[in-house]
Formats: C-alpha cells, sequence, structure tokens
C-alpha cells in the first residue's frame, strides 16, 4: 500500500523543535501515507520520540507545519513568525486520529485492565458502558488478556500491561498508531508476546503506524519504510531491504553494525 | 482523688467542679468541632484555586499567589485572626465572629493544603499526563477520573495530620469570643476562679478529638492500601 499514490496522512514541512537552546528537529519534511508502516531508528537523542510526541499533541514546535489526516496541528507561517498551533478543536480531532503506545506503559494504577480500556471511550467518546466495556473485552481478547480483565496494573507482568496498554489505544479507534520503544522496559522473556501483538496489527494495514523500535529484526518484517535519524534529521531512509542491505550512508552503516553487535 | 492513701488532688481537681464544668465544655465541643471541620472543608476549597495561581505560567497570577502563600504560612495564626477580625468591619463585611474564625483558618491551612496537593501533583509520574493526553481526555475529565483517585490515598496521611492541626489551633478562637470550649473553660475559670478543673478537662477534650481524627485517618489510610495500592502480591 505504500507504493499507492495517496496524499499523504501525515506531513512535517520544515519542522524545526527546540528544547531550550538545543535543535532537537532540523528543518524535518517526513510525508506518510495511509496505512504504511513506518519505522524511525537512530541513536538515542536523534529526535525519534520527539516526532512521535508531537504527532501526539505532547509536543510544540517552533517553525515549520504539521498536517495530520487533513487536520492542521501547526501552521507555518514563515521564516519570521513561529508557528501557529491550530485550534483547539483541531487539536482535539488530531487526538482522536492518533493513539499512542509508551515505552513505560502509563497505565492508569487504580484500574482494572478492562477499566483501563473503557475509560477514554466512556469518556471522551461518550460511548454508553455496555458497548464500550463489550469493546474492551475484545480488544483483551485479541492481545490475550481475556482472563486478566479485573486485574490492576500492578497485578500484570511487564509485557502484560504493554499489552493493555496497546488495547488502550486501539480502543479509541485511531487511525495512526505510535509506538515508541514499547518493548525497551521488558523483560526479555516477555518482548515476544509484545511484538508478536504489534506484527499482527502492522501486517493487516488497518493502521498507520509509527515506530520506534531497536528491534530491527520486527523493522525489516513489518516496516514499509525505514528512516534513519541523527541529531534531528533523516539522514538516510528506504525500504527495509534497502536499509539494512545496502545502507548507502556511512552514518547509517555505522549505526546498524553497532545495534547488530550490540 | 486519692491514690496509695494520699489525697493528693482533692484540694485543686474537685469532683464537684468537675461535674458543673464538663457538661459545659462538651457543649461547647461542638463549636469546636463545627469550626475545625468547616475550616479544614474550605482549607480544602480554597487550596485549589490557590495552587491553580501558584502554578500559572502567567507571573501576574503566579508570583502574588506563591507571596500570599509564603506570608501566611510565615506569620502567627493569631495575627491572622486578629487582622480579618478588624479589618473586614473597616471594608464594611459583617461577618459574626464564628464565620471570621473560620475564615481565618481555612485561608491559613489552604496555602498548607495547597502544597500537599502539589506535592501529590509532582508525585504523580509524568507519563500519566502524556497518557490522558493521549486519550484525548479534556482536563476536567482528566482530573476527575484520573488525577485525583490517584492523589487520594497519597493525600490522607498529610491532610488528617493538617486537620489536627486546625482542632488544636481552634481555642486561638476564643481571643476573638467564639464560644469553643477554651472559650467556655475560661469564662468559667472567670466566673467561678475556677481555672484547673476546666483547663485540664480541656486538655483531655482535646486528646479525645485528636485520638479519635487520628482513628479515623488510619481506618482510611487502610481503606486506601485495600484498593489498588494493596494488589502488589496478588500477581496473576
Ligand atoms: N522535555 C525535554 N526537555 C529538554 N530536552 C529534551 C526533552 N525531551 C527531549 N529532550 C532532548 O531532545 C533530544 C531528542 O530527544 P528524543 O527523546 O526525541 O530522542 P530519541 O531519539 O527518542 O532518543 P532515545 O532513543 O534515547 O529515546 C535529546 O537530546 C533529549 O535530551
Ligand atoms: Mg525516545
Amino acid at each position: 500500500m505504500a507504493d499507492q499514490i495517496a496524499s499523504p496522512i501525515i506531513s512535517f514541512r520544515a519542522v524545526t523543535k527546540k528544547f531550550g537552546g538545543t535543535t532537537v528537529l532540523a528543518n524535518l519534511d517526513l510525508d506518510v501515507v495511509q496505512n504504511e508502516n513506518l519505522t524511525l531508528i537512530g541513536p538515542s537523542g536523534s529526535g525519534k520520540s520527539t516526532i512521535l510526541r508531537i504527532l501526539m499533541t505532547l509536543e510544540n514546535v517552533q517553525a515549520g507545519g504539521v498536517t495530520v489526516d487533513g487536520e492542521a496541528l501547526w501552521v507555518d507561517q514563515g521564516p519570521d513568525k513561529l508557528s501557529q498551533q491550530a485550534a483547539a478543536a483541531q487539536t482535539r480531532a488530531i487526538r482522536r486520529k492518533v493513539g499512542m503506545v509508551f515505552q513505560s506503559f502509563n497505565l492508569f494504577p487504580h484500574m482494572s485492565a478492562l477499566r483501563n480500556i473503557a475509560e477514554a471511550p466512556i469518556r471522551v467518546l461518550r460511548l454508553s458502558k455496555d458497548e464500550a466495556y463489550d469493546r474492551a473485552i475484545e480488544l483483551l481478547k485479541l492481545v490475550g488478556l481475556a482472563d486478566k480483565q479485573n486485574n490492576f496494573p500492578i497485578q500484570l507482568s511487564g509485557g502484560q500491561q504493554q499489552r493493555v496498554a496497546i488495547a488502550r489505544a486501539l480502543a479509541m479507534r485511531p487511525k495512526i498508531l505510535l509506538f515508541d520503544e514499547v518493548t525497551s522496559a521488558l523483560d526479555p522473556e516477555t518482548v515476544g508476546e509484545v511484538l508478536s501483538v504489534i506484527r499482527q496489527l502492522a501486517k493487516k494495514h488497518q493502521f498507520t503506524t509509527l515506530m520506534v523500535t531497536h528491534h530491527m529484526g520486527l523493522a525489516r518484517e513489518i516496516s514499509d519504510r525505514v528512516c534513519f535519524l541523527e541529531g534531528g534529521r533523516i539522514i538516510e531512509q528506504g525500504s527495509p531491504v534497502q536499509i539494512f542491505e545496502s545502507p548507502a550512508n556511512n552514518r547509517t552503516k555505522a549505526f546498524l553494525r553497532a545495534i547488530l553487535e550490540a | 482523688m486519692t491514690i496509695l492513701g494520699i489525697d493528693i488532688l482533692a484540694d485543686w481537681f474537685r469532683l464537684s467542679v468537675v461535674t458543673v464544668v464538663l457538661p459545659k465544655l462538651i457543649a461547647a465541643a461542638s463549636v469546636t468541632i463545627y469550626v475545625a471541620l468547616l475550616a479544614f472543608v474550605g482549607a480544602l476549597v480554597i487550596a485549589i484555586p490557590l495552587l491553580w495561581a501558584q502554578r500559572s505560567h502567567l507571573p501576574l497570577i503566579a508570583r502574588p499567589a506563591v507571596f500570599l502563600s509564603d506570608f501566611i504560612r510565615s506569620t502567627p495564626l493569631l495575627l491572622q485572626v486578629y487582622f480579618y477580625f478588624f479589618v473586614l468591619p473597616q471594608i464594611g463585611v459583617m461577618l459574626p465572629a464564628i464565620a471570621t474564625g473560620v475564615l481565618a483558618l481555612s485561608i491559613h491551612y489552604g496555602c498548607y493544603v495547597s502544597e500537599a496537593y502539589r506535592a501529590g501533583l509532582e508525585a504523580l509520574p509524568v507519563g500519566q499526563r502524556d497518557a490522558v493526553i493521549a486519550l484525548g481526555f479534556s482536563r476536567f475529565d482528566a482530573y476527575r477520573y484520573i488525577i485525583v483517585p490517584q492523589l487520594i490515598p497519597f493525600l490522607i496521611p498529610a491532610l488528617g495530620n493538617l486537620l489536627v492541626s486546625i482542632f488544636k489551633e481552634t481555642p486561638l478562637l476564643a481571643s476573638i469570643a467564639v464560644t469553643d470550649i477554651m472559650f467556655v473553660a475560661m469564662q468559667h475559670g472567670a466566673d467561678h476562679f475556677q481555672y484547673i478543673e476546666p483547663i485540664t478537662l480541656c486538655g483531655l477534650i482535646f486528646l479525645a478529638l485528636s485520638l479519635a481524627t487520628s482513628f479515623v485517618i488510619r481506618v482510611l489510610e487502610n481503606a486506601a492500601s485495600q484498593t489498588w495500592l494493596g494488589r502488589r502480591n496478588i500477581r496473576g
């Protein structure tokens, strides 16, 4: 589907993001088409999380424009003016279209697994409780945790918590899913169960996914495109075969060598 | 009262006085309880806009709020009680003494409660904020359903201690003629020149109130730890 000509569902235009004096994204351009699975790789501090957090409306930008599924999140006002954030209504619309899964799960500790998943559909989408719980149970089945619906986060393993977090994001029926190093905080033996859920989701091509990961195997298997970032710039991008088998850029090569040896 | 056959207390702790004073003090204890609980609720409420102002990004709002809170916490409560008592009528606000007292206590303790709220919010993992934004909760719903329920178990001990302090500070209001137990005790003392029994009994009543409050707090703390906080060991 990535090769299909389509207008992008996500577009970054000359986006610059700074934290204090440090430039984290430098004049970044990035387009993602509908149902594409894009993976961002790169060294620590290269700006991968920042890209996802901007899309999730968790961070602002200092210059440039960002559009998400036809809604302007940041509007470029030219070189002399700061970008202007979209109206609150557009921000809300974008939040409904985008779902995010975090490295640290961020489940609500005072709610059962079921309630964690159903809460936002009830409060934000205003679904009836019955409908929200039905939806939550279906999603728990999808991630293989139907028997854990009454467990609190503290009673679940890391891998189980992360699968609940994925179900929680899916419950909002987003068009775009963001995964930020979702297996990095897990014990090695529970990584597999989370990866298989992501694999299953990505292969159906029902969502546009942006994923940050250090699992090159997963990136290779499910991505339509891989972007290598360094210092807030996209250094190289291409199909997984291109990037992993014949990277053109020396920095990409060095990064891949380092990560594959690790 | 006789201990080891020696009549040590008989002269200055007379049961005949106790039987007269105790009913008066118990009646007045309702004023103390009423004032303290009202002031506590007032402090819980006042702390919300105060904290909001202190955390504002606008210096014009944040600076005065921070200053006010520091100022109130570093000056004696008695001074504040007198201040409201004498200043409010000057600006045309006529309040009964008891309302003035509750107001003074509420504002004073509101500054401490807002510090407790702040500590609670700061203890909340940042990921919770990310999660509520990502899921699209409105600010109000985020506080109501996600943030406040997580703060409550954290706040119970700190707020409980403040409630105990408020109880202990209510005698200050006797200075503006709020008829709490201290006021009644001193009045009895002045009328009959019997001070020791009323003051001792006052102390015992405060001890009872304080023990009762601590008991309720402990029950609430236990109840809170029975919920999600205490489920650590039932993994599975
Ligand atoms: N809230 C913040 N305040 C200040 N600096 C920040 C903040 N968040 C990120 N940064 C800085 O921005 C840069 C990019 O961060 P980002 O989290 O996007 O990197 P990353 O590519 O996701 O790295 P990692 O692989 O370590 O997660 C880093 O140098 C980081 O220190
Ligand atoms: Mg990151």
